[in-house]
Formats: structure tokens, sequence, C-alpha cells
């Protein structure tokens, strides 16, 4: 605190952080100074244009505005004159000569600051003869309102799509008086770029840019605020869920406290429908003759107490399967997994990780001994470089791709994008390394060649913390750029030029997705990115290090938490003996040290018979898994499925008995982010008829399965979970309620972990792993000559169970496409929008085409959210030998144009 | 063109060289930039056609040059080295002029400049708009062929700059500039040394300097004559300042509005960078630096320092608050040095006479001379160079030759359209930046227009206001919103509807509105009212309470009137009435005004020739 500024304001001695504003420490300080263009809360510049905030500075020529001016030891500041008085009386006059009084139908009243200032100097009209000019407001997509006379033109809406959101679509326009906000955009949303993020609503001051769907529904006082964290992508983001009579109205950010700064993206935003949804499960579900009837939780919690014991009984516990989700909380995954362990004594559970980051968990475990995000998303601040391999950032992560961007935009870092489709983040990039599906230990073992063979190696680095170097340079000698480029199609030229960037970056961060993760090679693919990183010394540092990122909310807390087949909480390994006691004497259960099956191993273990039960906790792998057709013949196959859902999806359509659970705003918990950030999951409204909580409804079962397990909330299964998982021992709820922590957070008085590997691996030296480059499984060939690709787009999640049935997101991309390059469709003779046939050796679908460079010549992508077109229908169950993941990034499949039916 | 002066010496041998050539040769030298608009290029293609004809080409020639000032006597031509000035030529007096006066040696006095009713004046030297000048920095406007680089080098073009960046150290140069007491001439009037000496002392690289020639003030145009006429002198400038800064490259942000100084300016840009005075190693001393144009869209507040960096960035152009002042984070965030044309055209000046001497021009705390912009109801309109201090009167009266049509001064606006309006008791007023503002006016850019008796200053204010208001960028609520609602007062006023109340509130307004706004042209912007309330309230009164304008400028409290005892009905009025509100005029009947129909446009006021039709 040494360097601390003080000053004095209004006569009263403040002290502050040299980088604060006037404003800043004045409100600090409990000093309150009228702010309507600026809020300090919200990480936008101010633009300084109400004048409200302005303010006396001794010894300066003129008044200065307080939001934007900042502070320095002895100020003395005034903010009470008389002079400023009458100046903020005229601008709140100025500003109501042009508002209309229509304070008692507004929906705003209550929160408005401009009603709020009106009120604290006691304004009742303007002196101004002019009438204010009222306008309707327009609505331009299904989500943003925007009532003109409303609006103040503080500009904050713009600073915030400009400059935060890295959108720049909203604008002034005009000059003088006649300044406008363009809103609606004058163009389509598509040539606009408007990504519908809706930052612009929780920022404007006045409620001139509103939420449509929230018109009437309740006003500020009438809603209650509850926050929690967001169910979709592994971001992150505190979400303040506003609720009235039982309902979600609306959801805002929260500029205080969070990963996201208050910003959210269009599905954490307007994606919450579907927990208000009609269709939502509320009851449970036994089907007779063929049909799913309702019953009783007695009734049908028997029924699959029964059932399992029996199978248990008959073909040993490893006839019996669990699937927990990456959408429940960490104290769900845990009872979950601790279930099949310790009362059906079976390792055979797994989740959604396994589709998506297997191969991260097992390849950086390998390199480096945790198979996590080594740094945090704010080093997006501070890195010098930052590396994106095959991960659409902006789409996927949002709020982590405007982070990005803004690096490469404010900061002008440079950014590498290696990704096979002309994806958002290329426009930002100094170098697109549009490398062909599937070629990625090629490329990157190519980088390492330059940067070994121009000797920007870090040997330090080398020499001290890792081992394996020798034989990882000799691996990596034969692919010269030139060769890299025969295999990967990108230019020997931007390879060498990616390397020195990256090489001689000070803080270079490598970010990727799915891109590198769903492959053959992913385990490959992702040492491969442990060894650049480690060559060049870009981890264990801010700034730097090997990001993957999780795609689902609590992808990583699921892992942690061990719905995974062969560790325990904390990646305690099932198959060692230490750790085998501690667990059966935690649980007071025999437990089986024979690692269990993963997603795919399971369908095939049902599909030849010997897995006979499977017990589903929120996943839907009937969309989710590739080659469904096979999945469905498999689920088929098998005596007895449960499936515990808050919907009716794909995969309960062929479930024995369906449990009705509660969705994220209708429970307490906690969700682990991409960084490894725990964060408090609240509940906001109650659950819809008889849904339960998934955790209470997994201990019931074992009760009646003869397995005590019973506590008294989601905070006493954190308090088991900390006993037992020593990255997690320090987190309480109590910490939780006032913070986040990152784990390792291994006691109660460390502060959690914002990046891994300081001074020493988790595994004590780094490992080079030298890898080969492999093809994929599937190339394409004369019958099947495209290369498909499956992933997702920014307005869906996952199998769309929650973001079909969000109206604002259906509405905006209500069907899949096939992305298709216009040489292949100027080839096939397909128009944009038309319905072609995509096929592969595995199944078919219909889909409309949208033309587009996005993708190269001779490949395809489709995203997987759409059960009208499910692309899983046409991917590959070729699975990584380690990690077991399918290759849902590479697959051969055709294209053909279906004909106009001519009567 | 001669081969790349590579040094100092290179340049000065290229100069002895380009001026051995052969003298004797008559020039005559038409404005070709600013008379363009009265036919100028046709005066200079008679010349030359007559030229040829006679074959004198060899003795003869014709230079396209900038203005020469006196714009009230478009096209004006210049006859050297007679120095000859005459004044209003046509295509067709070319002919005359070549033989009588070049060839003959005869004055042609019908194209003299006569003052009033004074013998007409031959020479450029004695008439009085020159003689009471000091044209430093526009020495060479109208003189210099503006395309020719040869031409800029044989009267001394880069001749200092080249002896700053191979004599002076940087610190030196800024030193040198901090002596003379220059201040920027852009309007605000800051000491162009100090803010050299920030964006030197400055971290961050590269550093920018920019040259804003985004003219906005309409009447004022000094800027746009020196790019025209004298590109050269404003390249030397910045790159003297440059060196001084350390920057390494430079923009010129000029209106698209002024197309022949974007051509001039770019094709001495071309000119420089191929004669290696701009670019890689300026002359061998090792420095480097270019220049760049980036031309604005002609909105007014882009003269404004930040709105104008947003604007050379690609963003709209609106001001932001400063600090950061440019010279610690401007263009792209790097230190930035903004200086106006006039301000750069008088870096040359200052180290070409040296320091000391430059600061022995002008006043105590303004230095140099300063270009005015002279319109309005006087004699000689055009470009004005004065030392600082001098007289209001001898600029209006003794250089402008007085008001015409034997009407009384009123006042003067100085500063454009947000500068004051300065009554006749401050006619004696020695100009520079400090006195003016003491005044309620501004220095501005140099606009100074001036109003007879005829002029209604409530329509001033609301003329002016209502320019400012629509040129508002439309950021902050007192500049947006609070010049728009002073506007909707004034034009009450026009009408007679408003009150003394509103006439107070105009004035709570105009001082919220100059204390709050976010930059310059906000807190300007109320200038011409406050100033025309502090000196003319009484014609404010008259519109407020009598429902009168004294002037009779504002028509809905103006009507016309025929005395039907001094009418002839000659019916020049009536031709002259655009909505044929007269009748009669004809046959001894005398004319009569419907006033239903007249919309007091004032044609029959000009037109009688006895004084008949009265303004009531």
């Amino acid at each position: 605190m040494a360097d601390q500024v003080k000053l004095t304001i209004d006569d009263v001695e403040v002290t502050a952080q040299p980088s604060a504003t006037i404003l800043e420490a004045a409100l600090a300080s409990g000093i309150e100074i009228p702010h309507l263009c600026h809020d300090p809360k919200w990480k936008i510049d101010p633009s300084s244009s109400c004048r409200l905030c302005l303010v006396q500075v001794d010894g300066a020529k003129s008044l200065v505005t307080s939001c934007s001016q900042k502070v320095s030891n002895g100020l003395v500041v005034r903010t009470n004159t008389d002079e400023i008085r009458d100046i903020r009386r005229l601008v709140i006059e100025l500003l109501l000569s042009d508002h209309p009084s229509d304070c008692l139908t507004c929906d705003t009243a209550g929160k408005c600051s401009l009603q709020q200032y009106a009120y604290d100097l006691g304004i009742e009209e303007s002196r101004f003869t002019s009438q204010p000019v009222k306008s309707e407001p327009v609505q331009d997509g299904p989500a943003i309102v925007y009532d003109k006379s409303k609006c103040i033109l503080c500009g904050r809406c713009v600073e915030v799509c400009h400059n935060y959101q890295v959108c720049g679509v909203i604008d002034f326009y005009g000059r003088g008086f006649d300044t406008k906000i363009s809103l609606p955009p004058t163009q389509t949303r598509e040539q606009s770029g408007c990504e519908e993020c809706g930052n612009c609503i929780d920022v404007c001051p006045t409620g001139a840019i509103d939420f449509a769907g929230a018109e009437g529904l309740g006003r500020s006082w009438e809603l209650e605020t509850t926050p929690t964290i967001c169910p979709y992508c592994g971001c992150g983001c505190t979400l303040m869920l506003k609720t009235h009579k039982g309902k979600i109205v609306q959801v805002a950010g929260d500029p205080k406290f969070g990963v996201c700064d208050g910003m959210l993206c269009v599905k954490g935003r307007f994606g919450f429908d579907f927990v208000n949804h009609e269709e939502r499960l509320t009851q449970p579900l036994i089907r007779k003759k063929g049909k799913l009837a309702s019953a009783s939780w007695d009734e049908a919690l028997d029924l699959v107490a029964k059932k399992l014991i029996r199978i248990k009984k008959d073909f040993g516990p490893n006839a019996i399967a669990g699937l927990a989700s990456a959408k429940c909380t960490n104290e769900e995954n845990y009872i979950l997994q601790k279930f099949m362990r310790a009362c059906i004594g079976t390792n055979n559970v797994d989740h959604c990780a396994r589709l998506c980051h297997a191969s991260t968990v097992a390849g950086l475990a390998r390199a480096f001994g945790s198979g996590a995000m080594t740094n945090s998303m704010e080093d997006f601040e501070i890195t010098d470089c930052v590396f994106v391999i095959g991960s659409n950032t902006t789409e996927c992560h949002p709020i982590i791709g405007s982070a990005i961007k803004r690096a490469a935009r404010d900061r002008k870092i440079p950014l590498i994008v290696a990704d096979p489709r002309e994806i958002e983040l290329t426009e930002y990039s100094e170098i697109h390394m549009q490398q062909k599906g599937g070629t990625d230990v090629a490329l990157i073992n190519a980088m390492m060649n330059v940067i070994i063979s121009e000797g920007l190696v870090d040997k330090k680095f080398i020499a001290h913390r890792t081992e394996g170097y020798e034989e990882l340079r000799k691996t990596v000698e034969p692919y010269t750029p030139e060769l890299a480029e025969k295999i990967t199609g990108v230019t020997a030229e931007d390879i060498v030029q990616s390397a020195r960037i990256y090489a001689k970056a000070d803080a270079a961060s490598i970010v990727y997705s799915m891109g590198i993760t769903q492959h053959t090679t992913g385990t490959d693919n992702v040492l491969s990115l442990a060894n650049l990183a480690m060559l060049t010394g870009n981890i264990g540092k801010p700034g730097a290090g090997v990001n993957p990122l999780r795609g689902q909310n609590n992808v990583q807390g699921a892992c942690d938490l061990a719905a995974l087949p062969n560790v325990y909480p904390g990646y305690q390994k099932v198959d060692d003996p230490g750790n085998n006691e501690k667990f059966q004497n935690a649980w007071s259960a025999q437990l089986s040290d024979k690692i269990g099956l993963t997603i795919i191993e399971m369908i095939n273990a049902a599909a030849e018979g010997s897995l006979k039960a499977v017990y589903i906790m929120g996943e839907n792998p009937m969309l989710s898994d590739p080659d469904i057709n096979h999945v469905e013949e498999a689920l088929k196959n098998l005596d007895f499925l449960v499936v515990q859902d808050i919907f009716l999806t794909e995969t309960t359509q062929l479930a024995d008995v369906v449990l009705p659970a509660v969705s994220f705003a209708e429970k307490d918990g906690t969700f682990t982010n991409t960084e490894r950030r725990v964060q408090r999951v609240r509940k906001a409204i109650d659950a819809p008829g008889q849904a339960r909580v998934d955790w209470q409804i997994t201990c019931e079962l074992a009760r009646r399965m003869g397995y005590e397990m019973s506590y008294e909330s989601a905070s006493a299964i954190q308090d088991e979970i900390a006993s037992l998982t020593p990255s997690y021992g320090g987190i309480t709820y109590n910490r939780l309620e006032k913070s986040t922590l990152q784990w390792p957070c291994p006691s109660s008085d460390h502060p959690g972990t914002p990046y891994l590997h300081k001074d020493k691996f988790a595994r004590g030296k780094g490992k080079f792993h030298a890898v080969e480059f492999l093809p994929p499984k599937e190339l394409p060939d004369k019958e099947y000559p495209f290369v498909l690709s499956t992933g997702r787009i920014l307005q869906h999640f996952h199998t769309g169970t929650m973001t079909r049935r969000a109206e604002v997101l259906d509405e905006l991309v209500p069907q899949g496409v096939v992305e298709l390059n216009p040489d292949d469709a100027t080839e096939l003779g397909v128009s944009d929008g038309q319905m072609v046939k995509v096929s592969t050796r595995r199944g078919q679908i219909k889909i409309a085409t949208r033309v587009t460079s996005r993708v190269a010549p001779q490949t395809l992508f489709i995203a997987f959210h759409y059960r009208e077109a499910p692309a899983n229908r046409l991917t590959i169950a070729a699975l990584d030998p380690i990690a077991k993941i399918p290759e849902f990034k590479v697959c051969a499949a055709k294209v053909e144009s279906i004909k106009p039916q001519i009567n | 063109m001669t081969k790349q002066p590579k040094s100092i010496e290179d340049l000065k041998s290229w100069r002895e060289r380009l001026m051995s050539k052969p003298a004797g040769e008559t020039v005559v030298r038409v404005c070709s930039t600013g008379c363009r608009a009265l036919g100028a290029l046709d005066v200079c293609q008679a010349f030359e056609d007559e030229i040829e004809k006679l074959k004198l080409g060899k003795k003869v020639r014709v230079i396209r040059a900038g203005c020469h000032g006196l714009c009230a006597g478009a096209v004006a031509v210049v006859i050297d080295p007679a120095g000859i000035f005459y004044q209003k030529v046509k295509p067709e007096d070319a002919e005359e002029i070549i033989a009588k006066t070049i060839l003959g040696g005869e004055i042609i006095s019908r194209l003299c400049y006569a003052q009033q009713k004074d013998a007409p004046i031959s020479l450029k030297k004695d008439i009085p708009f020159y003689k009471h000048q000091q044209r430093l920095v526009l020495r060479n406007c109208g003189v210099v062929d503006p395309t020719s680089l040869e031409d800029a080098i044989i009267n001394g073009a880069y001749q200092t700059a080249a002896d700053v960046l191979c004599n002076k150290k940087p610190d030196v140069v800024i030193k040198d500039c901090l002596t003379s007491g220059l201040r920027g001439r852009g309007g605000a009037g800051f000491p162009v040394g100090r803010k050299w000496q920030f964006a030197r002392a400055s971290k961050g690289q590269p550093k920018y300097i920019i040259c804003n020639a985004d003219e906005g003030d309409p009447g004022a145009f000094m800027d746009r004559a020196l790019l025209e006429g004298d590109p050269h002198l404003v390249l030397e400038g910045m790159i003297i300042g440059a060196y001084a800064i350390g920057a390494s490259k430079g923009y010129i942000y000029v209106r698209a509005e002024y197309p022949i100084a974007i051509e001039h300016t770019e094709l001495a840009l071309v000119q420089t960078r191929k004669a290696g005075i701009l670019g890689r190693n300026i002359l061998g001393s090792g420095f480097d630096f270019d220049i760049e144009i980036r031309k604005g869209a002609g909105a007014f507040v882009c003269g404004e320092e930040t709105a104008l960096i947003a604007s050379i960035e690609g963003k709209r152009g609106m001001p932001r608050p400063r600090p950061p002042f440019p010279a610690a984070s401007g263009l792209f965030g790097k230190p930035t040095n903004i200086n106006n044309v006039e301000t750069w055209a008088n870096i040359p000046r200052v180290f070409e006479l040296g320091a000391e001497k430059y600061a022995e021009i002008g006043t105590d705390g303004s230095k140099g001379t300063k270009i005015f912009a002279l319109a309005g109801k006087v004699q000689n309109t055009g470009l004005v160079e004065v030392p600082m201090g001098t007289k209001l009167r001898k600029i209006i009266f003794d250089i402008g030759g007085g008001i015409p049509d034997g009407k009384e001064f009123k006042a003067a606006q100085i500063g454009g359209p947000s500068g004051g309006c300065v009554p006749a008791e401050h006619l004696d007023i020695e100009l520079d930046y400090d006195s003016v503002q003491k005044i309620g006016a501004i220095m501005g850019s140099g606009g100074l227009i001036v109003m007879d008796e005829s002029t209604c200053m409530v329509e001033i204010a609301r003329f002016f206001t209502d320019f400012v208001q629509e040129e508002s960028c439309g950021k902050c609520v007192p500049c947006r919103i609070g010049t728009r609602r002073m506007l909707e007062i004034l034009t009450a006023l026009t009408k007679g509807t408003a009150s003394q109340e509103q006439v107070e509130l105009l004035c709570e307004l105009g001082e919220m509105i100059r204390t709050s706004s976010l930059c310059g042209l906000g807190q300007t912007a109320p200038n011409p009212v406050l100033s025309t309330v502090r000196y003319f309230r009484d014609e404010y009164d008259a519109h407020v309470n009598d429902q009168k304008c004294p002037a009779g400028e504002c028509t809905a409290l103006t009507s016309l009137h025929v005395d039907e005892e001094i009418c002839r009905a000659c019916g020049k009025c009536v031709k002259v009435c655009p909505t044929d509100a007269i009748t009669g005029g004809v046959k001894k009947e005398p004319a009569q005004i419907d006033q239903e129909k007249c919309i007091v446009c004032g044609n029959c006021v000009t037109a009688c020739k006895f004084d008949a039709v009265i303004k009531k």
C-alpha cells in the first residue's frame, strides 16, 4: 500500500491507487459525484461527454472531468461548488428538454440514472420551452429494442461495442443536435457483425437500449437478483439472474465480480428461456408397453434400484456404467462417480470430456503432470503474443475471443492463427496458417524445427526444467518448413515467420481447443504444443502457457471430480493401491482398482452385449457422440437405460426410466471454469413440478440400493471433496461467497493459483515427447472427396437442448448449414441456401448450404447442434489410442445436390 | 532537376546554378488559386496566347502564382520586376497589358487600385493595403510558382531547414523556438517551443507530427493560401519541427474542400522526396522523415486536435478528454505534435531571422506576425499579415480601406464563428492573443469580419450560433443540446417572441456551455452571444421590449415602406422585387409595398436612387 496516492476531496483526505481517477477515488470514499456517460464499474474508457462529473482542481485553469482525470499526490479537489452545482442542474435540464417524461410507464424507472439525478437535484422540469421529439422504439433483431427518445447519447454502448466487444456495430452518426446512435444497425445482421451480445443493454443508463423480452415483466424494484455462473461454455461468466414470480425475466452481467468484467455473450444473456420452458420434465417417467408414462418418485427409484441390483448380481458391477455431466455441478459429479465406484463397484464412469478434451487431460498430464489450462484468462491483457490453433475462440469462447481481439487490436501484440477455416480471429492475426485438417503435428514440428535451427530455444529453461530434449530435437530435424508445407498446405515462409514471432515474444500464450483435441492424434497434438511451449520457456510464467479452452460450463470440474474411468477426485489414479485404500476408507466400500470404460468403449461394449445397464446424468449421446447410428444400436441393445435430465432428449427416447432433474438456476453448487476457477452457482428459483436436484436423486438411489449417502447441502458435499482432493483442499462455500478460487488451492489460507508450473512442473520436470506426424484415420478419396469437420457456432450450444429452446437464440440461427467453398458450390451446381445431401460411410443428412470462403476448397463444416440435421450421423468413431477421443474434425464425405422435385 | 543534393553545400550550389539563369525577363504573376473562381486561369491563358503570338517567350513569362492577398481586386496580377499591381483583370485585358505596360512601359490606370475616389496607384508597394503590412510568412505567396520546387529553391526554400538539420542539435532548435516566443496560430496560442519540448520528452516510438490544415472557419483562408501558394514553406517548417521532436512521420490533415491545396502539396511532396529533401537521410544529415496527406471530410470539429487525430486513425472525428495530451499519447497512441499550417509556415522564418530577431516583432506576449482574413463590410477584403499588436483600426481603415458606401463601423467579429463581436470603442485595441481574449473575443485562426450599421447584432449571434450548433460533433451535452437551445432562443428573439427571462437563460446557458464543454468548439461557441449581449444589450432589449430590430435586418420585425413624397415613380423597385409586392411606381403613381407579399429582402432599398424606401 506504500504507493497509494493521497489527495483531498471536499476537505476530506482520501487515499487511492495511483491508477484511479478522481471519480473512482471519490466514489470509493463515499463522496458522490454524479456521472452519466461513464460508470467506472464498467471496463470501458470514459467519454467525458455528459459533463456531470466536472470538478474543480486547485491550480487547474478550468474544471476537469473527474471520470478521466487521474489522481495525484496532494491534489485538492472540490466537487460541490456553486458553479459546479449550476452546471449539473443545467446539464440535467438540457437532457430533460430532449427526453420524454414517461417515468410512470418506463421499464427503467427505478434504475434510471437520469431519473435519479433529476431527483437528487430536485429538477421537476426543464426551463427550455422546446418539446422532446417522441419516437417509437425500434426493434431489429429478436432481442434488442432501441428507443431513441430515451437516448441521452452518452456513448456507453458505442464504447462497449467498439472497445470491449470489438464489434464496432454501434456508432454515432449525424452531427450536432441531430446526432444519433446507429441502432438498429443500418446494415443486415451479417454485414454489421452484430453478435447480439446485448452488453449495450447493461451499460445503457436510461433504458434506451433494452431487452425486448423483458418489457412489462417487472421493474427494477420488483425483480430479485441472484448472482450465479453461466451454464454454457467454460469461460464461467457471472450471470445476474433477474427473477420475478418464479421465472427468469432477464439476465445481466456483474461488473464488480467474476471473470468477464460484467460483459456477456449472446448465449449467456439470452439463452435462459429453457429454464422456464413448458417442455421441462416435471415428474419421473417409466417405459410401459414401449411408451414413457408418468410415475411417482418411489416407483421410479425403486425400479431403478431393483434393476441395477439385479444386473450387478447377475453380470457383475462392470456390466453397469454411468455417464456424468459437464453441465452438472462439481458436487453432483462427485456424487455420481462416488455412487458408481462405491455403491455399484465399478470405475465405468465417464462424461463428455471424453469427446472434447480427453486428449488434453492425457497429453498435458504426460508432459507437465497436470491436464488443465496453465494460465488465466486475465493473462490476455499482459501476454506478448497469442498463438491460437484449432480454436474458433470468438464463437466458442466469446469472452476470451474479445480479449484476444483487444490484445491484437489495442496492444498490437502479434496474433498467429492456425485453423483450416478463415475464422473471425484471422481478421486480427498477423499470420493465418490455414493448415489441412489433421496435420497439426507436422505444422508444430516444423515450427520447432525452425526455432531449434535458428537458435531461438530457451536453453536455460530446457536445461533446468525439462527432460527428453535430445530425442525431440532428433525427431523434429526432418520436419523442415518445406516438408511441412507439403503436408499441411501452409507456406514454408508462414511457418518460419510464425515460429520466429512465437519464439521471440517475451511471454507467448498458446490457445487451443477442439481443433487440436478431436483427432486420432489428439494426444500427439497436445504433446506437440507442450513441446513448443517448453522449447521456448513459455510456461510457468504470467502471460504464457498452454491454454486449452474448455467447452462446457463445468467440464473442468467434472474431470477434477473424477467423472473419469481411471482416477479418483483430483486425478488420483484408481490403479494406485495407496489411493484405492484412501478412498475405500473414506467411502467405507470395496473399490475396484480396474480402470473403467470410456464413453466410446461403453457404446461398443453395449453393442456387443457385455454392458447391460447405463445410468446417464444430463448427457445426450444420441446427438453428441460420433456415428450416432451405431450409438442408437448400442443403447437399444442394453437391458436397462436410466436417463436423468431436464428435457426429453434424443437419448431419453431410448430410456427405460427418465428422472426429472433441475437446471442450473434451481440449485446450489459450484462450477469450475476453463482456468480452474471454482465459482458458486446459486439457486434463483424453485424447480418445476417434482423435479429434483441431481445429487439428491443419486443419493436417494444409493440409499435404496443399500449404500448410505446423505448430505445436508451442496456445501457439505464440497467439504467432503475438500477432505479427499488436495487441489480442492482449501475451498469452502464460505470462501466462495466473497471470491473465486483457482485450484490448486490446497489449504484454507491458500489464495489459489493463477498460473501453473511456476518453478516446478506438477510432475517434477517437464517432459518432451518426440512425436511423429500421422495422417487422420479417414482421408478423402474418389467416392468421398471432401474433408468434413464439425463444431459449434456462437448462438448455439452442444446438442441444442438448451439453446434451441431459447427464443432469441433459435430465432437468430434457426437451422444448421453446411459451409461449402464457392469453387465447390460452382462445381456441384448448388447455390447458397440450397438443400444438399451430405453423406459419409456412416450415414447421411439433408442440410442447407452456406456458400462461403471461410472453408477451403474440398472441405465442409457442419455445426452439430441441430437434431434436424445431426452432424454426428456422419462423423467417425475412430479413436485416439491414448485418450480414446473420437476424430470429429476429419472424415471423408460427399455432397450431392438435391434436385428440386419436378411434378 | 539536378541530381539529389546530398548536403547543405549541394543545395546551395544547386540554388546558385538555378539563379544564374539570365535575368531581365518580365514576369507576370497571376493569382491562380483564390482568383481562379473569377477566371484567373483564362487570364493566364490569354497572357500566354499573346506571348506566343508575339513570340515573347524569352522575354515574358507567366507564373501561375498563389494568392496576392487583395481578394477584393480579383483577378490580381503583379508585373515584375517593375512591381506593378493590376486588379480586376479580365482575359481581354491581356493584350493591352502586354502591349502597353510590358512592351510600352505605360500604366493602364483603369486596372490600378484606387482608394475610394483617390488617384489610382500603380505600384504594389505603394498601395496602402500592402504598405501597412509586414508580409513575413506570406512573403513568397503570390510570388513563387507553387508547382515548381526550383522556383521555391530560388526564393530560398529549404536553406533554413538544411542549416538547422546540419548545424543545430534538436534541443537547441527547441530552445530557439522558445526564445522566439512563437505561439500556435491555430487559435489557442500555446507556445510552440513548449509543445515541442513535451513531445520530444515523451517516451514512445515512433513519434508523429501533424499539420492541421482543416481550416474550418468560414471566412478564414490563410492556411489554404499558404498551402496553395507556397507549400514548400509549410513542408520546410515541418521538417524542422520533426527534427526537433524526433518524429519520423508527418501527416498533413487537409480538408477535401481544398483541392488546389491538396494538389500543390501533393506535388510538393513528390518533388521534395525526389530531391532527397524528404525521406531517408535528408540532405545527408542522417535524419529520416516523410509526410503523408490525409483528407478530412469537412467537419468543423476536426480542427480540434483530438478529433483530428481520431479522424486520421479512421474513426469518427470526435474530441476526447485531455489529458492525455497528444504529446504524450496522440496518433495511434504515440507522442504526437500538432501545429496548424500558419504555425509551421512561421518556423522557417524564425530560424531564418534568428530567434531573437524574430522575437523583436510583435508584443510582449505574442511574437511575430499574424495573418488575418479580412471580410465583411470593408473595402479591401483579403489576407492581411501584420505584426502582433497592430491596432484593429489600422487593419480595418488603413489596410482595409474602411467601410464602403460611407456607412458607419459597428463591430468586428474576431476569431471566426466562435469569436466575439468587438464594438467601435475597442477599435484601438492592439491585437494579440491576450488583449483579444480580454474583450471577449478570441484570436482563433484570424478571421476578421467587419460589420457596419446595417448589421443586426442579434441576428449575427443567431447566424454564428446556427453554424456552431450544426457543426457540434454531438458528443457533449452542453454543446450538443445547449447550442441548439441557444439557437432556439435567438431565433425567437429575431422574431420578437422572446422574453427577458429567456435572454437571461440564454446568458446563463452561454456561460455554462463556455465553462463545461468538452472541447474548444463548445467552449467558444457562446462567444458571439455573450459578446453581443455584453456590447449590444440595447439591441437585444429592443427585440424583446419593442419587438423591433434597430438595424432593420430581422425580417420578422422590419417592414419596408415607400415615402410617397420622395418617390419619383421610376419603376426600378418594381423591377427588382422578387415577390411582385410593389405596385404602382410608374406613370407618376408612387410605389406601394404590399406587406403581405413583401419578404423584406431589401432589393428595393438598394435599387431606389432617391432613398424613398424606408425601413420601419
